[in-house]
């Protein structure tokens, strides 16, 4: 319990990485949120990648964490230039409302 | 190791709730609000164990940059105020218990795997790429990074300028009826279509832009 280890850190991002999974599944409100738990997402396997490279003392995993936040900056970039877009031209980003692939 | 116990729950026990709260929040801007506050505890837990750069990397790259395109977003699209409906639909759709039952599934997998996990006997001497304990953290992952992996890295900042000219692409748009000044039109501006010289007879004047 006092000790914390590999496990702990690896809990905290299994918590985070389902968290962000219901936030996908679960949410009826707006894409920006749904972005937003891809984030969450991403700090989940950023925060496993260091726990290892920490206590593995190997330092590669850091390394693919810088790259993965690299990834992630250009992810929300596009996808919020995309939702920019959509928003533009249809008015609403709801969840709900946007179905025009329905045909 | 008392306190390195204590601010690990603390941190990590911020970080889960205001992960919730992203989620489950009513308004949007204080979902971004919460993703902040949850970027800023995780970096604190890694600098705690010893990852400083990154730390510090995610609070310039995520609070800084990441969050504020968030902020910047939501306040433009004016969605602020679209009422959370969490659990309530017009139409009675079925996705919402299987999505629970999917992640509950997902988070005992990862639970299962983390509980029964060990390390290879082998596995710490096989590491090439050791911290040392005299460098700081800062310093040893430059030497790495600009050596080892400089490919990956020139990849990288590839994929930020593609990133950019794509966001630029997608959300520039052209306006009606805005009056631009135009740099080539006025500098290839000639003096015959410009002044025109007239005999002005007298008393009569001259007829100009019939």
């Amino acid at each position: 319990m006092t000790e914390i280890g590999l496990g702990h850190y690896l809990t905290l991002g299994a918590v985070i990485f389902t968290i962000g999974i219901v936030g996908i599944f679960l949410n009826r409100k707006n894409i920006i949120v749904i972005l937003m738990s891809i984030e969450l997402i991403l700090l989940s396997v950023n925060i496993n990648l260091v726990s290892f490279s920490i206590y593995l003392n190997d330092l590669s995993g850091q390394v693919f964490t810088l790259f993965i936040l690299t990834v992630a900056a250009a992810e929300a970039a596009i996808g919020l230039a995309i939702i920019v877009v959509y928003y533009r031209n249809s008015g609403t980003i709801r969840v709900e409302e946007i179905d025009k692939l329905k045909g | 190791m008392i306190a390195h116990s204590i601010f690990f729950y603390i941190f990590s026990i911020i970080a889960v709730i205001s992960a919730i709260m992203v989620t489950v929040s009513k308004n949007t801007v204080h979902s971004v609000f919460f993703l902040i506050l949850d970027f800023i505890s995780i970096s604190c837990l890694f600098i705690m164990i010893g990852a400083e750069f990154l730390g510090m990397i995610m609070l310039i790259v995520y609070v800084g940059a990441v969050a504020v395109l968030f902020l910047f977003v939501v306040m433009m699209l004016n969605v602020a105020q679209q009422k959370n409906q969490w659990f309530v639909s017009e139409e009675n759709s079925d996705h919402i218990p299987i999505g629970l039952i999917i992640s509950t599934i997902i988070f005992f997998e990862l639970i299962i795997v983390i509980g029964g996990w060990k390390y290879k006997p082998d596995l710490f001497s096989s590491s090439n790429l050791s911290r040392s304990k005299e460098v700081s953290n800062t310093h040893s992952l430059g030497q790495i990074l600009y050596t080892d992996y400089i490919h990956v890295f020139q990849i990288s900042g590839m994929i930020l300028l593609i990133a950019m000219i794509g966001a630029i692409v997608l959300t520039f748009r052209q306006r009606e009826g805005v009056k631009k000044q135009s740099y080539i039109k006025q500098i290839s501006r000639e003096r015959s279509e410009g002044v025109e010289l007239l005999e002005v007879e007298s008393n009569k004047g001259v007829k100009i832009d019939d």
